[in-house]
């Protein structure tokens, strides 16, 4: 089978530079696999959990923010914030998930924002909630 | 001529500066080491999401309906001014070469009839702007608690620049902070941010990309976030050259230091020398008296 060169770099560090032979991708308009002589396609992201299939195994992200550009022999994510699964413990995503909510009760408290930031920040919360539910993580109450 | 005791003193004060400034030389050189890894580190994601603006910009950027990160507010009357230096001194000319910079380009623009404001990041630069521009500042970004600049602190500063440009409170903003080329030379550079510009490579290659969603919501999606990566690399060239700045300048301080001493301990053998001619001349002429 083909293989794709797969870099995931975020502002801080690049955190994964593998050949892989499938990269699924949580696309802002639903998930996408993309493999080798992909059609280039460029589109952002929503929080998600990227995953990696290569030689070795699968590699699990938790990404949120920014874009990916798949090529045909490559698929480069450009991340906001990216963390390896095993760096997301209960204490990180606990935060993430209160960033989304404070997020959520800061649009619904400023009504003059422009149209569609409630729910924006709910779309936020709900992905949130859900790599939780991908990860085997619950959210406190 | 100073008497011996004197001497002595200085020599010893002379002594224990050195010592700080070698110290201070050896801590910044350590320090550039993990600045440098932090500015390369960030470099793939910053290269490859100007790439991608580059592009984007350049096939949205003739329609109206362009951002207006992007094409501008339509004027450019009230420039904000983005001051970046360090939160220390010691460190040469680093904080005064930029603040100089920003202090000509903000003359300029008075001169012109232009409105400035000025937001400052770090402390150096607010207290050299404060007694020409104190009225013009606007803000202050206080990184002194920092300890190592990461991702989160440039997203607080674009939020709030962002907020302010969403306000209608400016209409072009500029990057002051200086790029690191070496130790010893940084150059202090100003670079716009908003209106964005991106400058496409001149090898570029011209794949043509499906775009999901539209150009223009990626573009509106990226463009925020590009004022943050902006932000972010001149947080970490900046870190990188003030630090290049410090080491040269403490080397610079330790190597005064060590021809003082060397010129002070040699007045003091002189004068230790005379002192002891000056006994023997007594001792003789006594006892020739005899």
């Amino acid at each position: 089978m083909a293989n794709l060169q797969f870099d995931l770099v975020s502002p801080e560090r690049r955190l994964a530079s593998v050949t892989a032979t499938e990269v699924r991708i949580p696309a802002v308009e639903g998930d996408m696999t993309a493999m080798a002589n992909h059609v280039p396609t460029i589109t952002t992201l929503r929080p998600g959990v990227l995953s990696v299939v290569h030689a070795g195994g699968v590699d699990d992200f938790v990404v949120s923010g920014g874009f990916a550009e798949i090529n045909a022999e490559s698929v480069s994510v450009l991340a906001e914030q990216a963390l390896p699964k095993a760096e997301v413990t209960q204490e990180v995503y606990d935060k993430m998930v209160d960033d989304a909510k404070l997020a959520l009760q800061h649009a619904q408290t400023n009504q003059n924002e422009e149209a569609g930031a409630v729910e924006d920040a709910a779309k936020l919360l709900a992905d949130m909630v859900a790599i939780g539910g991908t990860i085997g993580l619950g959210v406190k109450n | 001529m100073p008497n011996l005791k004197d001497l002595k003193n200085r020599i010893a004060s002379v002594k224990s500066t050195r010592k700080i400034t070698k110290a201070m030389q050896m801590v910044a050189a350590a320090k550039l080491r993990r600045a440098q890894d932090a500015a390369e580190a960030s470099r793939p994601y910053t290269e490859r999401f100007n790439a991608v603006m580059a592009q984007l910009a350049a096939s949205v950027g003739g329609s109206d309906t362009a951002p207006r990160l992007l094409s501008g507010t339509g004027n450019d009357q009230v420039h904000l001014l983005i001051v970046m230096t360090a939160e220390r001194g010691l460190c040469g000319g680093f904080n005064s070469n930029i603040s100089k910079l920003a202090k000509i380009h903000a003359q300029k623009l008075l001169a012109e009839g232009k409105t400035v404001k000025i937001l400052t990041v770090g402390k150096k630069g607010r207290d050299s702007l404060k007694r020409d521009f104190g009225s013009y500042t606007v803000g202050h970004v206080d990184l002194s608690d920092v300890k190592r600049v990461g991702y989160i602190n440039a997203q607080a500063i674009a939020r709030d620049v962002l907020n302010r440009f969403d306000a209608g409170e400016f209409d072009v903003a500029t990057l002051f902070f200086a790029r690191f080329e070496n130790v010893v030379t940084q150059h202090p550079t100003a670079q716009q941010i908003i209106p964005a510009k991106f400058e496409q490579a001149a090898d570029a290659d011209v794949t043509l990309y499906d775009y999901e969603p539209g150009e223009e919501e990626i573009l509106a999606d990226l463009l925020p976030r590009g004022v943050a990566t902006a932000i972010f690399s001149a947080l970490l060239e900046n870190a990188a050259s003030e630090q290049g700045a410090r080491m040269s300048a403490m080397d610079n301080a330790t190597r005064n230091a060590g021809d003082m001493i060397d010129k002070l301990t040699i007045q003091y053998n002189r004068s230790r020398q005379a002192v002891i001619t000056n006994e023997l001349i007594e001792i003789i002429s006594g006892a020739e008296a005899l």
